[in-house]
């Protein structure tokens, strides 16, 4: 019985080959939620870049942040378009934005019954989905109700 | 500078399709299919082949223009032009792209073309067969958002959720495109009827808005049109359509990476349209021929709201089979079956229903048929679209 959301042989993310998104993945590996943090101005930057699109400064830095947000927007996909996905039945993907980081927003899978009624604005925390057998071993950052 | 407008410069002299097919279907190559189409908007408009000294193509088209160029025996090749982005987003773009170029003497007689053969290349509404993904993707596609319909499905549940446009809305204008395609022969979907009860009781691709007949076809074939000034357009075998107007763009930061763009449930215009609508010197109301890019059809709703064709707030009562289809229809949409229902020829078939509606020879053909609006594929970025008109509309 797999212990992941969704069964294995989906792609799995990858850094390369820019390295730009490295120290997210990395700190996924570790339990730990990072995003960018300019240190121009001060801004939060979801998803990763090399530019701060508020004041253009290079120097961004990368911060833990606590997986705490809400569900900004929801889907429940029923077609697979993937072969390891049929037979699955449907799943729910979730944008979950995250107020105290200047409401970026992050996308991942909601744990529990694929079939149950989605709120938009419902509390989430993240979940860490470690996937170690794999070459390379990388871990999802999912999201359930709390 | 005081004449920096397209407006009435240049115009559709011709127009050509192919036989559309289901993907997998064309007996013919990618790129025959590119030459019939382009073989047969020339003899649309009354010109050889060897006028041709442009093209414009989108959505990385793989008919490349050197090879047609080359293929077709072009004399000179004086514009070659790609307009970036995925999918249909840049149909409208590219014959804005043509006129540019025409308008101001970079070239006197361009294509605007699609060619499209999915069953001999990837298909648009599978996912990535990689085994591992970089960028953007990887934020994403590993929680299976991975197709179009399911990378732009959160889009729609967002808007309906902030403006409380209900399913109906959306069946009608799937209704009102297979409604137009019965009476077309060259829509694939002719003889498939769609009514309430069917598009109800179809599967959900991706819930809680996208049912099958929410979802374009994916399909084999080509289209063209050709793009010329507008006084030598007067003098060819068929009425002009004159380019009144193009948008393109995007709004801000729309492509922030892992669905962080500002303005999330939107189909991307930003201030596209009101600049468009601008140009044209015309307002939504003189709108009478409205063919909108289906890729999903809450996309088509955004577009409408976006390009002030419906107000959000009216969408409910508005929105309705009756008031969308010819010849009777308030705004009859998308009159020859559209993406969803003639063939997803990435909007190009769109544009050339317009053209046919413009002349008077359209199949569904509507009353009111001085102005088109064609809006391409919404939701990706960046878009498109273009307000054509007939001589009258000057």
């Amino acid at each position: 019985m797999s212990t992941f959301y969704l069964p294995e042989g989906l792609p799995i993310p990858s850094s390369a080959p820019d390295g730009l998104s490295e120290p997210y993945w990395q700190g996924t590996r570790e339990g730990k939620l990072r995003i960018q943090k300019c240190r121009g101005c001060g801004s939060w930057q979801w998803g990763p870049e090399w530019i701060c699109h508020r004041c253009h400064s290079f120097d961004l830095s990368w911060e833990e942040i606590q997986g705490k947000g809400r569900i900004y927007s929801y889907e429940r996909p029923h077609h697979p378009v993937h072969p390891s996905l049929v037979g699955r039945g449907p799943y729910i993907a979730v944008l979950v934005e995250l107020p105290a980081y200047g409401n970026v927003r992050m996308i991942g899978n909601l744990l529990g019954d694929p079939r149950q009624t989605v709120t938009i604005g419902a509390e989430v925390e993240a979940v860490f989905e470690p996937h170690d057998a794999v070459d390379p071993p990388y871990t999802l950052v999912h999201w359930r109700l709390v | 500078m005081t004449d920096r407008t397209l407006r009435g410069k240049t115009a559709i002299a011709g127009i050509g399709e192919t036989i559309y097919y289901k993907h997998g279907q064309s007996p013919d190559s990618e790129f025959k299919l590119a030459l019939t189409a382009i073989v047969k908007a020339c003899e649309d408009a009354g010109i050889s082949p060897h006028d041709i000294d442009g093209f414009a193509s989108y959505g990385n088209d793989r008919s490349e223009a050197g090879r047609l160029a080359s293929a077709l025996g072009i004399k000179e090749l004086r514009f070659s032009n790609m307009f970036w982005g995925g999918g249909g987003g840049g149909v409208c773009g590219a014959v804005g792209n043509a006129s540019a170029a025409v308008a101001t003497g970079m070239a006197d007689c361009v294509v605007a073309f699609r060619s499209l053969a999915q069953g001999q290349y990837a298909r648009y509404g599978r996912g990535t067969g990689a085994p591992l993904v970089a960028g953007d993707d990887s934020f994403v596609i590993p929680y299976g958002v991975m197709s179009p319909a399911q990378r732009f499905a959160m889009k729609v549940t967002r808007f309906m959720h902030e403006t409380g446009i209900k399913q109906e809305a959306l069946r009608a204008i799937s209704l009102a495109c297979y409604h137009h395609a019965q009476n077309n022969p060259n829509a694939v979907m002719r003889g498939r009827e769609l009514d309430e009860a069917k598009y109800d009781d179809s599967r959900w691709i991706v819930e809680p808005f996208f049912h099958l007949y929410d979802c374009c076809q994916e399909n084999d074939g080509a289209a063209a049109v050709i793009v010329m000034p507008a006084d030598r357009a007067k003098d060819m075998k068929n009425k002009p359509a004159y380019v009144m107007a193009c948008g393109q763009g995007s709004g801000h930061r729309s492509a922030a990476p892992v669905h962080n763009m500002p303005g999330y449930p939107s189909s991307n215009f930003g201030n596209s349209a009101e600049r468009m609508y601008g140009m044209a010197k015309m307002a939504p109301s003189d709108m009478g021929i409205v063919q909108i890019y289906e890729n999903f059809t809450g996309g088509v709703l955004m577009s409408l709201v976006e390009h002030g064709l419906v107000k959000a707030k009216d969408a409910n009562d508005f929105l309705v089979k009756d008031n969308l289809i010819a010849p009777n229809g308030v705004m009859p949409l998308n009159t020859s079956g559209g993406n969803l229902a003639e063939c997803y020829m990435h909007g190009l078939e769109l544009v050339i229903e317009a053209v046919r509606q413009i002349r008077g020879t359209a199949i569904n053909q509507v009353k009111k048929n001085d102005a088109a609006i064609i809006v391409g594929g919404p939701m990706v970025t960046p878009v498109s679209s273009i307000i054509l008109g007939s001589g009258a509309a000057l």
